[in-house]
């Protein structure tokens, strides 16, 4: 029975200066890389695809079948780009990852590209956390002087660059095409599919996108085995991951253990919900999939516990709300965020953000009017599916989601503001004293 | 230079289309593999709402406003979701449920027109796109009635210029970025961008660089909304009052399809018309703005006789008669210049003017630098060819390699460089130019430079030789007639390696003047006036006893003659600055024993005149032009006042009547008629020469220079906006001639020649030739005019103040580049 | 009550800001832009760091940085300016010396970020997008910055300011006002926007060896899995039927 956390990719967060070098090799790290260089690239790909990691990025494809896909006969180099632009709201794993341990995606990072045969790779990260890209940068630099990186490394013969790329604040670049075409100098917004970036990605060549945790995994996958990492996990949600857990807990913060565990254990390890208040309702991986309540605590947080629930395990970016918060104001909010960072492409997301959010302040300040419910849900049923890219659908599964559990407080929204019947400032995690500070 | 007969090209048997058939809305329908289902939906009579599809542009899936339910891929499974039908390509066994048949599709069609309309303002009775507006349309027949949206709308200062000519009312824009794509895609001149974003994502130029692209009006029609207007046409009409004529443009030898409205007696704007084989859906700027100059003060109206040496109006009768007494006087000194700007139904009125009723070979269209080895290579390789035997548009799209010589697309046929672009971006088409720099337009096909000093391109060709094949194309202008030797080698490495040749002139009538018999040795259909055969058909068709029998005399040896007096001129349309010696041909034009002059407007050349008749605009009156593929392109008449102008044709008629001798026709109708019955010649051709001496090796500077497409040539005169978008005047010279010279990015800088200096802001350009100073041809000051020497002329250059001519150190080696 | 305006009205939009015409890009700049651009299989793709080299220099995407890039990279201004204005690091108008952010995305905004931010502008005396008269302090409402559990977040210069409460965020702007020493929670010593806009661009600062591993939320998993023994697995510990497979498809490498 594997216990019920299981630190892989977490385990040396808590050393002195885990970021350098040689504290990462003397916990073992590199070793994963010199077993890979032994093997064919193909069977690296066969043994990740046998481990059955699935892509920790949100979307849960399975990465070694990703790295399958790439064309066998095509000329043009191929590139294996890391989406490290972690933006999803409630999503904040990937960033102490690299923060604490950035060897863990550099090894990741020269074992997936040996394995895609891939020359090339690049570490696209968001912007707005420098000391993360001053980790990611020295960490590179490292595995290069150490011969890990670079020219014919360790010997092999096999080359590979890596490259590490600041973003510019952009969430559409965390969806993968348009991260490639932030990549490429442009203005971030997804492309058209086909062709898939496998057969023409950056540079319309062969490319590869992993999420950050998904390549970190690599590591640990080649030096425990395929078997080990499958032995985590649920029927088919293998391995470990990362849960975030944030919002009214006691103690929020990062757990790693094995897909299918449940909210009801993470909160317990938190610490429990904030002290004399009780869940109301919560998103299991970000805000882009649907909101679930209390009655869904026991539903395992695996990829197909959270769809039998009506939502998704997306980034495992567990946002706690207690029974303090306006439901209305965290579905504006979050649609606020959505309209804020849709990139303009396509009309529903363009367009459709921009009308939710205003009939949204409308619920909010109770001044909504009655068939605005109806309206509010016809308009997200016509943006919902039809939109460019899934940005969208994130706004409309916050709306859809909220109103299929609190449409009370939607109808509340025709009369009363959302600050008379959950005053705000009962929700801030600050003392009381802190709010009367310059009120 | 092969000739491919009609017989090989059947010959080449074409590879069957592969099919895939689907079902959409119940109906099955076989649509060649790769058709978008947007577009399969069209087969059968579907129209599905869209704004950013367009099928000239790369799909990009944008608005999606043409959602259908997909209820099978063809692999039994069907799409949870709508999809685009823009960007869906058919697949065998597919099944379609659009708007028609499926309550999802027009759910989402609905929903999408409502998005659309949430941000558009209500200004539609005053938007110049009301009544033609595809926004307007399809939400009458795809939208909501009422919108559901009580919020604001977005707004923004109103309209903003993005360039002179095209003005942007970001409120109306739907941002469909068919504008944006076309700029980058199609012409290659991405100076407007979608910037900002989400809610506030718009289309714009930076800063103060404007949409400078000549190609730019095409944005304009393109944009499904009113988002896009021209400076020209704001305000001017509404959609439902205009009256539109499809016409050829007039302008340079692509032979554009365009749309003419008209309303009140006036043109109102042009629009590129739809022709696949041509100009596909587009134009340029020239096409489709620079039509006003016949409306200026100086249009010519009434007949004008010389008196007391001043011109005067006088009646239609007096003069006739002045002119047939002067013309009469004249005998067989007499000669025809035509101009290269006339319909073929035109040009071959002077060519039975000048031979049957003035009895003279004398007669020349090209108002330009020209050559007797040109005149050779026109009879040769040019001078009764068919549409089937020239090389075409298709062609380039499917050419391997096209080879530039003495030729700038983008400047001088901008319609074959969007081809050659399309060709470069979705074929691979390898481009080589043989010039002094990449040119704008070079860089932008991706074209390979083979550096060449102005007057040598026949040496550069040379070494060409092992990398032409047969599924090459050689495309050479008209400047090669400059460059002594090009033409006859640009024939025989056609000849040696199988290539194909097309012979591109820059105006619309030249193809047809040719083959009109507007050549001193050439009757009509390529006939060699030193062919007795030939003159015999000609004679006989014409119903005369005898044509001259000698080949006439050039337009340079007839100017010769008129500046000693010897020789009477009539004239078509010339300028003299588009002469190698503008002087000369004013001086000549001054002493002509007698001058007639045909026009529309009061020239250089009419005011010169001793008669001047006045004559219609080409929107006043039919024809047809062939153009650089020998494809006729009809032209109709736009404008039928009932106080028309006469037309050339008439005017020549009256004057044959008057002289006594009969032209055989008073319209272009009959005109065409009668060229058509005489047909092409099926005897010997011209043979190809090779006594060309090509130019000697030269000291010092050597000029180079073109006609950029907007400049100061009468046509775009009266186009105010339209010129102000054009290219500035620069000197451009390579790194090492600006160090040699003294001269600095930006400074001003002075080139003379033998007749004079002009002073221009310096362009460095890093792939030019050393000692090549390269001016346009016609911006600002006619550089003939200015300097006395043409492409390939010595010049000397230096810093604008400084002391001309002496560089700083001798130079050490030549043409690098 | 909560949240910002509903802005309809766009009065200035579409470019950067072009009043402003003063650059201190030099040819030493233009070096290290080419440097940028040549990291790069195709040197578009250094257009991104590019700008953020160009907002080291200059304090701003600059119309005389627009124009350096677009001649670098050669590529027309206007397809710079669509990437300039398109992503919400790139400033357009001088940001101060110290660039703070105040997420107000949903979890943050409920935990007290509005709160935060009300206080922030208050004490400021400037709005969003704004900079303090003096240039040493410009604000901006930030989108989710991947630090949840860490909520409420401020950022400084894009460093974390983890945990925060109106009593932490005033001594903060105490503090940067007065130029005093300022410490991320789990980052480096504070130094400028400016030069965290150099290390982004890809010039390292050489402060990567500062601060923590990681912050106390990232580690209180790590901390109970210590506390109660738990551990991953070990490779020995796989499931030996699987393990039987495992060799099967990779015995000639193991050998």
């Amino acid at each position: 029975m594997t216990d019920t956390l299981t630190p892989v990719l977490t385990a040396n967060w808590g050393d002195d200066k885990a970021w350098k070098l040689s504290n990462y090799e003397r916990r073992g790290g590199y070793k994963a890389l010199r077993k890979a260089l032994e093997m064919q690239p193909a069977d690296l790909v066969t043994w990740v695809k046998d481990a059955n990691l699935r892509g920790r990025g949100g979307a849960g494809f399975p990465t070694g079948m990703k790295w399958s896909f790439l064309p066998k006969d095509n000329p043009n180099p191929v590139y294996l780009v890391v989406n490290a632009d972690e933006s999803e709201p409630g999503t904040c794993k990937d960033i102490p990852l690299m923060m604490a341990s950035p060897h863990t995606l550099v090894e990741g990072v020269i074992i997936s590209a040996f394995a895609c045969n891939s020359h090339h790779a690049f570490i696209y990260c968001r912007g707005e956390v420098l000391h993360v890209i001053r980790r990611l940068q020295q960490a590179v630099r490292e595995a290069y002087s150490a011969g890990y990186a670079g020219k014919n490394i360790l010997g092999t013969g096999y080359d590979l660059e890596i490259t590490v790329h600041a973003g510019a604040g952009a969430y559409i670049c965390g969806e993968e095409t348009a991260l490639l075409d932030s990549l490429e100098g442009r203005r971030g917004q997804p492309r058209l599919r086909p062709p898939f970036p496998a057969v023409a990605g950056l540079y319309a060549s062969p490319t590869v996108i992993n999420n950050v945790e998904s390549i970190a995994s690599v590591p640990g996958i080649i030096a425990n085995g395929k078997d080990w990492f499958a032995g985590m996990g649920t029927e088919k949600s293998k391995g470990h991951g990362i849960f975030s857990l944030s919002g009214h807990v006691k103690t929020p913060g990062q757990f790693e253990a094995p897909l299918g565990i449940t909210l009801r254990e993470l909160i317990d390890l938190g610490g429990g919900m904030r002290e004399g208040h009780e869940l109301k309702f919560f998103t299991p991986g970000g805000s882009s999939t649907p909101i679930l309540t209390a009655e869904h605590l026991d539903v395992p947080l695996d990829f197909e516990g959270m769809a039998e629930a009506g939502s998704m395990l997306g980034t495992r970016a567990l946002q706690i709300f207690d029974e303090t918060t306006s439901v209305v104001r965290t579905t504006l909010r979050w649609v606020e965020f959505y309209k804020h960072e849709s990139c303009g492409k396509c009309t529903p997301c363009r367009e459709g953000t921009w009308w939710l959010v205003q009939t949204l302040r409308n619920f909010e300040a109770g001044k909504a009017s009655p068939g605005d419910i109806e309206k509010l849900l016809d308009v997200s049923d016509n943006i919902g599916g039809k939109s460019f890219c899934a940005l969208a659908d994130g706004a409309v599964a916050a709306v859809t989601s909220a109103v299929k559990f609190f449409r009370d407080e939607f109808e509340a929204g025709c009369t009363t503001p959302a600050w008379e019947l959950f005053p705000y400032e009962k929700s801030a995690l600050f003392a009381d004293s802190e709010l009367g500070a310059h009120a | 230079m092969s000739v491919n007969s009609v017989t090989d090209k059947n010959a080449e048997v074409a590879p069957r289309e592969e099919l895939v058939t689907l079902t959409i809305d119940g109906i099955e329908v076989s649509v060649p593999k790769g058709t978008l289902v947007i577009r399969a939906a069209e087969r059968v009579g579907v129209d599905i709402p869209r704004f950013c599809d367009h099928p000239l542009l790369d799909p990009v899936g944008a608005c999606r406003q043409c959602m259908v339910e997909v209820p099978d891929m063809g692999n039994g499974r069907g799409m949870p979701k709508p999809q685009a039908s823009c960007t869906l390509e058919a697949m065998p066994g597919m099944k379609i449920s659009t708007q028609v048949s499926s309550p999802v599709a027009t759910k989402a069609q609905e929903g999408m027109l409502e998005f659309l309309l949430i941000n558009h303002p209500l200004d539609c009775p005053i938007c110049d796109k009301g009544g033609e507006c595809p926004l307007q349309n399809q939400a009458l027949s795809h939208g909501h009635g009422e919108s559901r949206y009580e919020g604001a709308k977005r707004t923004f200062p109103k309209p903003v210029n993005v360039s002179a000519q095209v003005l942007l009312d970001r409120e109306r824009c739907v941002l469909c970025a068919r504008c944006t794509r076309f700029s980058e895609q199609i012409s290659g001149d991405p100076f407007i961008a979608l910037v900002e974003r989400g809610a506030l994502q718009q289309v714009g130029i930076y800063a103060d660089d404007p949409y400078d692209s000549y190609f730019s009006g095409n944005v304009i029609q393109i944009c499904p909304v009113g988002a896009l207007t021209s400076a020209s046409y704001r305000f001017q009409a509404r959609p439902f009052d205009l009256v539109s004529t499809p016409v050829t443009c007039e302008h340079c030898a692509a032979g554009c399809q365009l749309r003419s409205d008209h309303r009140h007696y006036q043109v109102k704007r042009r629009l590129a018309g739809d022709a696949p084989e041509v100009n596909e859906e587009w134009n340029c700027d020239k096409g489709r703005f620079a039509f006003v100059s016949g409306r200026l003060d100086d249009r010519v109206t009434t007949p004008l006789v010389r008196r007391d040496g001043q011109l005067v109006p006088a009646s239609w009768h007096e003069a006739i008669d002045t002119a047939v007494a002067g013309l009469k006087a004249a005998g067989d000194k007499v000669g025809v210049l035509p101009g290269g700007r006339l319909t073929v139904e035109t040009a071959y009125g002077y060519s039975r003017f000048a031979r049957a009723v003035l009895g003279t070979n004398n007669i020349d269209h090209r108002s330009r630098p020209s050559s007797d080895e040109e005149a050779a290579f026109l009879a040769h390789a040019v001078a009764g060819r068919t549409l089937e035997e020239s090389v075409t548009y298709r062609d380039l799209e499917k050419a391997k390699k096209v080879v530039l010589v003495c030729f700038e697309p983008e400047d001088e046929s901008p319609i074959v460089f969007l081809r050659l672009r399309k060709a470069y971006r979705k074929n691979k088409l390898e481009v080589v130019t043989i010039a002094p720099y990449s040119s704008r337009g070079s860089i932008k096909l991706g074209a390979t430079l083979v550096g060449c000093v102005p007057g040598r391109e026949a040496e550069c060709l040379d070494g060409l030789t092992d990398q032409i094949d047969g599924e090459s194309i050689i495309l050479v202008g008209e400047r090669a007639a400059q460059s002594p030797g090009t033409l006859q080698t640009v024939a025989r490495l056609a000849s040696a390696t199988g290539a194909k040749l097309a012979w591109i002139p820059r105006r619309a009538g030249e193809i047809g003047a040719i083959e009109a018999g507007c050549l001193p040795g050439l009757l009509p259909g390529g006939r060699p006036v030193a062919d007795a055969t030939a003159r015999v058909d000609v004679a006989a068709a014409w119903g005369t006893d005898s044509l001259p029998a000698t080949e006439g005399l050039d337009a340079e040896a007839m100017l010769a003659e008129a500046a000693a007096g010897q020789m009477a001129l009539v004239t078509a349309g010339i300028e003299p600055r588009d002469f190698a010696d503008p002087q000369a041909v004013r001086e000549a034009l001054d002493q002509a024993s007698f001058l007639v002059s045909l026009e529309s407007r009061l020239s250089e050349v009419a005011q010169r005149a001793d008669v001047v008749f006045p004559v219609a605009l080409l929107e006043e009156h039919a024809g047809s032009f062939l153009n650089w593929e020998h494809r006729r392109g009809t032209v109709n008449t736009v404008i039928r006042q009932g106080n028309a102008p006469m037309t050339d044709l008439r005017v020549l008629g009256a004057l044959s009547d008057a002289m006594g001798a009969e032209l055989g026709f008073r319209g272009s109708k009959a005109a065409g008629a009668s060229l058509d019955e005489l047909g092409a010649w099926d005897g010997e051709r011209a043979t190809a020469r090779s006594d060309a001496q090509r130019a000697a090796s030269s000291e010092g500077a050597v000029l180079a220079t073109w006609r950029q497409l907007l400049d100061d040539s009468a046509g775009n005169d009266g186009e105010v906006a339209l010129m102000a978008t054009a290219q500035p005047a620069v000197l451009r010279v390579s790194p090492a001639t600006a160090q040699r010279y003294g001269l600095a990015e930006g400074q001003q800088a002075t080139v003379s020649g033998v007749a004079g200096s002009m002073e221009l802001p310096v362009a460095v350009v890093d792939d030019m030739v050393d000692e090549v100073v390269w001016v346009p041809t016609n911006t600002g000051r006619p550089v003939r005019e200015a300097l006395g020497v043409g492409a390939g002329g010595s010049v000397t250059v230096a810093a604008a103040g400084a002391d001309a001519s002496v560089p700083d150190s001798p130079s050490t080696d030549g043409g690098a580049a | 009550m909560s949240g910002h305006e509903f802005q309809s009205h766009f009065e200035n939009s579409g470019s950067i800001d072009m009043d402003d015409t003063s650059t201190n890009i030099d040819e030493t700049t233009m070096d290290e832009l080419r440097q940028l651009a040549a990291r790069y299989p195709q040197k578009r793709s250094a257009l991104l760091p590019m700008l953020h080299l160009v907002q080291s220099v200059d304090g701003r995407v600059s119309p005389a940085g627009i124009q350096a890039c677009a001649d670098v990279l050669e590529i027309s201004t206007a397809q710079v300016s669509g990437v300039a204005t398109f992503y919400t690091m790139y400033k357009r108008r001088p940001a101060g010396k110290h660039h703070v952010g105040v997420c107000t995305t949903a979890l943050c905004a409920v935990m007290g970020g509005d709160i935060l931010l009300d206080r922030v502008q208050a004490k400021l005396g400037i709005g969003e997008n704004e900079t303090t008269p003096d240039g040493k302090i410009s604000l901006e409402r930030l989108e989710c910055n991947a630090a949840c559990d860490f909520a409420p977040v401020m950022m400084v210069n894009w460093e974390f300011m983890d945990h925060m409460t109106p009593a932490k965020a005033d001594e903060l702007l105490d503090k940067l006002l007065n130029d005093e020493e300022v410490h991320s929670t789990r980052g480096a010593r504070i130094t400028s926007w400016r030069e965290a806009e150099r290390v982004l661009a890809g010039f390292p600062d050489g402060l990567a060896d500062e601060g923590p591993t990681a912050g106390d939320s990232s580690l209180v998993g790590l901390r109970i899995a210590q506390q109660r023994g738990w551990k991953a697995p070990t490779a020995e510990q796989a499931p030996v039927e699987q393990a039987g497979s495992e060799q099967a498809s990779s015995g000639e490498e193991t050998k």
